[in-house]
């Protein structure tokens, strides 16, 4: 009661100070869409929006750019609880085991299919990109958008210069190991980084060797999972980024995506990064490159197999614990959606920007059109996500609750073994201890949801 | 201390008085209450269960290791910023208050740096130290010093050290030199007279006479050590690597905001609320001193 | 001691005494060149990032990120101040400064105002007046000063969504101007204010405003100048509160923008006008200090008492 008093009250003083609203009568309905990617990529997202606002009348989709993807996510869990949830919010994949449990904060897109009846078809979607978003049932929750994979960039002009065949990237660590170091000798300060650590050294790096990240076929098949990040392989390949970043040959760039600047600048000859880089370096780099897939280890069990997906997807939320959407609102989510995954647009927007082409139909309007012959390289994504058949619960992707917190403390514990601080082992040792306590506070709380 | 002559009315100064208490009792005691409240509570990051848990939450964090870490780094970071910036602005200030004709002018050329935000004090030490493009790092590494900040934790440490000093030596400058200007002078002639040397002279007669303000100066600055530095860390090295600079108030930001961890965050505001109050009292200790002088 | 010194000893020590004069110069002159110079350097070390700062906002982006920052300035000032003003700076360019200081200025204005309205308004409510629970809001208020913003920063968000204040004006700026330190200052103020001032209004026949409006505040003016100086820069330089509060990229203030330029400190990003934001944005708080500093010294040690 005394709540609402004040609540009144302060409504009352905000109407004071804000600018007065005005009438929205006949203004389309708007449609809010937060989104986490920075420049050049921020601006061709929202161009998709101001172009489905040309298409049509009804509806206005108001894009807005909400700083990193973590930044974003948590700026859309905090105005859920405040009533103010963006209809579409971009969430990166480490998200989807926290959205997946977000009950009633989301509205599933098979829903709104049902629901609108506006055609959009869930089988379209690319197997691996399909199964990652997809409920215990198969049905989808989110609509996958800029799906990315890591690959491999390097810069053929400073292979030339050590050496090195510009044509084939090694597709071994082993190789890699040996081309850093003849980079190195031929005096190039930065041999090889990585961009987003923990998703490429981690768990990217686990999917292609067919290893577990966590138990419960990484944490799909429920909340009671462990990680499982002390294995000898993983053991093995942090032990060696440590040496080789003793021996000049790796530099550790930062968290996140503090990488990516490192490569198109021509400051690092090999980085490992998200497939959207691509769109970066065609516009910054002034040299040869080449894309290439993850390299793996020779002799391993396995390996290598299909990498998972990264990047993010649409999830469409209610306005707060309380608040439905409108059947309105919900039509125009959901025309919005039809739009940007037919069949031009997204083949567009995959061949811009380096993201992978979620549907079937674009990727095959984009073979038709000779888009790799003309762009070798291009494919290599995809053609990674696709390899060796269908994926292995080691490689569907990782369902884990509170993982952004996770993937930090992964950053983290690698921070304190590059440091010296930690042996790999070490640091591995507390990867798995820290982030447990995470999952088992994920669990207790979400238990009843 | 009351006025004898006032005014008559009871709703007048009521009225008057509305405005500072309602924000006092809706920002400060409604949220204080909240932190109690919710530093009991365990909640997911939707708000949709909540369970009492007691004083699980501060069980945790007490024996949390990254807690006591961050505790560690609070204590190292705010020891090492109030010593440098105690320690130089009252060597200026000493230098200062020699030539009195120039003092005001030195004066008015130390104390601006006041004026910088704490955050955008960071980005002008960032430009300098930053490994590739700041003068200053680009010099350590050119020296042979491997200057890397941002996977170093011990430079980490001494560049938001060297940050928040360098925006409070300002501050420090002005309350010593107003301190030393304030010491009667014929207290210092009789000192000069006596034959002391000068360095003796500072530590047997002026110092002690400095030290209700060094007091003083010594908890404000561990206040703003603890509290205000946040813009600094957060732009600067974001607490990492690998947790080096994270602090207490950087920690509740971190599990509060980009953690959505409530009850633990709130836990750890009680604690610091409690640590508030204890500087708090510390300080009025200190003032009554200042005053008595 | 001199002056306890036996008569016969006196020429000897007259002449000791000159020596020790002379030796007491000599080293006066000496420690004061060894002032000077310790003061030039002190001022040269403070004003270096600063320096480095305009530099660097008026050389081109490749310069630096090469790395060759000259310690002269260059010859690009113009187009990145004005790349910053109406684009704004660093890589992503997401909002014009020219904005951010509006928003600025208008967060810093309206916490200074409102702190001291309100501040001097409940202090003459408690000093000039004599009513049930006086003391109680007195402590109320003053209890306060235990409990900084960062402290009880989750909670007060919290409150601030509860009532549906975020992403406002009004949510960004009323929980700041609650202030224990400026009530208990124009408090003390306000105790040394002659009765007979008060006895003479009352004779006069001026009620209360009146006389807060025509004695109270004119007396004070010197008063409400040194805290408005504070209160500017303290309201300029907040940081946390924004950050949280605004989510809204129209409303960023020049601080927290600037903050969120550099991003992760990447070598690759835009220095030059991420420089001259910079400048930007420390510009108006230290002219208020360099143009108010017989204010802003007055308030700063009286505030902090």
């Amino acid at each position: 009661m005394r709540r609402r008093h004040l609540a009144a009250g302060a409504i009352a003083l905000t109407s004071l100070i804000s600018t007065p609203f005005a009438a929205r009568a006949q203004q389309p309905v708007e449609i809010q869409f937060w989104h986490g990617l920075n420049q050049p990529l921020g601006g061709m997202l929202e161009q998709l929006a101001t172009d489905f606002n040309a298409t049509q009348a009804q509806y206005k989709v108001v894009p807005t750019f909400r700083g990193g993807y973590a930044e974003t996510a948590v700026a859309a869990i905090a105005a859920f609880r405040a009533n103010t949830a963006p209809h579409i919010l971009q969430m990166f994949e480490v998200g989807t085991g926290t959205m997946m449990s977000a009950g009633r904060a989301i509205k599933p897109l098979h829903e709104i299919v049902a629901e609108t009846g506006v055609a959009i078809d869930p089988n379209d979607v690319i197997g691996p990109v399909a199964g990652y978003y997809a409920a215990a049932d198969g049905k989808m929750m989110a609509l996958p958008f800029n799906s990315s994979t890591t690959i491999a960039f390097y810069n053929k002009d400073m292979f030339q210069k050590a050496g090195l065949n510009p044509n084939a990237f090694p597709a071994t660590w082993q190789g890699v190991e040996e081309a850093a170091r003849k980079l190195k000798a031929a005096g190039i300060a930065c041999p090889m980084t990585t961009s987003w650590p923990s998703w490429v050294m981690v768990e990217q790096f686990l999917a292609i060797h067919d290893v577990p990240l966590a138990s419960r076929a990484n944490g799909f098949e429920g909340l009671n999972t462990e990680l499982n990040l002390t294995n000898p392989l993983m053991v093995r390949h942090l032990t060696n980024l440590v040496n080789w970043q003793k021996e000049g040959l790796f530099r550790y760039a930062g968290r996140d995506s503090a990488g990516d600047a490192l490569f198109p600048a021509g400051e690092c000859a090999i980085t490992f990064a998200s497939s959207g880089v691509r769109a970066r370096t065609v516009r910054e780099a002034r040299f040869q490159w080449g894309a290439a897939m993850l390299p793996y280890y020779e002799g391993v069990q396995g390996a290598p197999r299909n990498s998972i997906i990264g990047g993010a997807a649409f999830w469409v939320m209610n306005r707060g614990p309380n608040a439905r959407r409108t059947p309105e609102e919900l039509k125009g989510v959901a025309e919005f959606f039809r739009y940007i995954t037919s069949a031009p647009v997204m083949a567009k927007w995959h061949q811009d920007t380096g993201y992978v082409p979620v549907t079937r139909s674009a990727y095959e309007a984009t073979k038709a059109a000779g888009y790799y012959q003309q762009n070798p390289g291009a494919d290599v994504p995809i053609e990674q996500m696709l390899r060796g058949g269908d994926p292995t619960p080691n490689s569907r992707g990782i369902r884990l609750g509170g993982f952004i917190e996770i993937r930090n403390i992964i950053q983290e514990e690698m921070e304190r073994a590059f440091q010296g601080q930690a042996t790999p082992e070490q640091a591995l040792q507390s990867m798995n201890t820290r982030g447990n306590q995470v999952l088992r506070n994920f669990e207790r709380t979400n238990r009843n949801n | 201390m009351q006025k004898k002559v006032i005014f008559k009315g009871k709703l007048l100064p009521l009225a008057l008085l509305a405005p500072q208490l309602a924000v006092t009792f809706i920002f400060f005691f409604w949220p204080a209450g909240q932190a109690i409240y919710q530093s009991l509570l365990r909640e997911d990051a939707f708000g949709f269960s909540r369970e009492f848990v007691g004083l699980e939450n501060f069980h945790e964090v007490l024996t949390d290791p990254s807690w006591v870490n961050a505790a560690l780094n609070s204590l190292v970071f705010s020891g090492f910023v109030a010593g440098l910036a105690l320690g130089l602005a009252l060597f200026l200030a000493v230098q200062a208050d020699k030539s009195i004709r120039g003092a005001t002018a030195y004066r008015s050329l130390l104390i601006w740096p006041y004026a910088v935000a704490p955050a955008v004090a960071a980005v002008l030490w960032l430009f300098l130290f930053q490994p590739n493009v700041g003068m200053l790092g680009r010099w350590l590494n050119a020296m042979g010093i491997a200057w890397d900040y941002r996977l170093n934790g011990g430079q980490a440490m001494t560049l938001v050290i060297i940050a928040a000093a360098w925006k409070q030596l300002a501050y420090n400058f002005i309350f010593f030199l107003a301190g030393l200007q304030s010491i009667p002078a014929s207290v210092l002639e009789a000192a000069a007279i006596d034959g002391a040397r000068p360095a003796r002279r500072f530590w047997t007669i002026i110092f002690p006479l400095l030290s209700p303000t060094t007091f003083f100066l010594l908890v404000v600055n561990l206040t703003y050590a603890f509290f205000d530095t946040f813009g600094i860390i957060h732009s600067l090295t974001n607490g990492g690597p690998a947790k080096a600079t994270e602090t207490l108030i950087y920690k509740v930001y971190v599990d509060g905001v980009q953690n959505l961890n409530l009850g633990s965050s709130s836990a750890q505001s009680v604690i610091l609320m409690i640590l508030v109050i204890g500087l708090t009292a510390i300080q009025f200790r200190a003032v009554e001193k200042k005053v008595h002088y | 001691m001199s002056s306890t010194a036996l008569p016969a000893a006196v020429p000897m020590q007259a002449e000791r005494d000159d020596a020790l004069l002379r030796a007491t110069r000599r080293r006066r002159v000496m420690s004061k060149i060894v002032a000077h110079g310790a003061l030039i350097l002190g001022v040269l070390i403070v004003a270096f990032p600063i320096w480095m700062t305009l530099v660097g906002s008026t050389h081109d982006a490749a310069t630096i990120g090469r790395g060759d920052v000259p310690l002269l300035p260059g010859s690009h000032a113009i187009e990145n101040y004005a790349t910053a003003w109406n684009e704004g700076g660093g890589k992503s360019r997401t909002t014009p400064a020219a904005l951010m200081l509006w928003n600025s200025l208008l967060m810093a204005l309206l916490i200074a105002v409102g702190k001291i309205t309100i501040s001097i308004l409940s202090a003459y409510a408690v000093v000039f007046f004599r009513f049930p629970l006086r003391m109680a809001a007195f402590w109320a208020i003053f209890i306060t000063l235990m409990l900084p913003v960062e402290v009880r920063i989750i909670p007060t968000f919290q409150v601030i969504v509860d009532l549906s204040l975020g992403n406002t004006w009004a949510g960004l700026i009323i929980p700041l101007i609650a202030s224990a330190t400026a009530t208990l200052l124009f408090r003390q103020f306000f105790l040394t204010i002659p009765d007979e001032f008060v006895e003479a209004a009352k004779i006069d026949g001026a009620g209360p405003l009146r006389f807060l409006k025509d004695v109270v505040l004119p007396l004070s003016l010197t008063n409400i100048a040194a805290m408005f100086v504070i209160l500017f820069i303290y309201g300029w330089n907040q940081y946390l509160w924004p950050l949280l509060i605004i989510n809204d990229r129209s409303m960023e203030t020049i601080v927290v923008g600037l903050s969120k330029m550099i991003g992760s400190g990447d070598s690759q990003n835009e220095w030059n006008t991420i420089m001259a934001t910079a400048v930007l944005a420390l510009l108006p708080p230290v002219l208020v200090v360099a143009l108010m500093q017989r204010w802003f010294v007055r308030g700063l040690t009286e505030t902090e008492k």
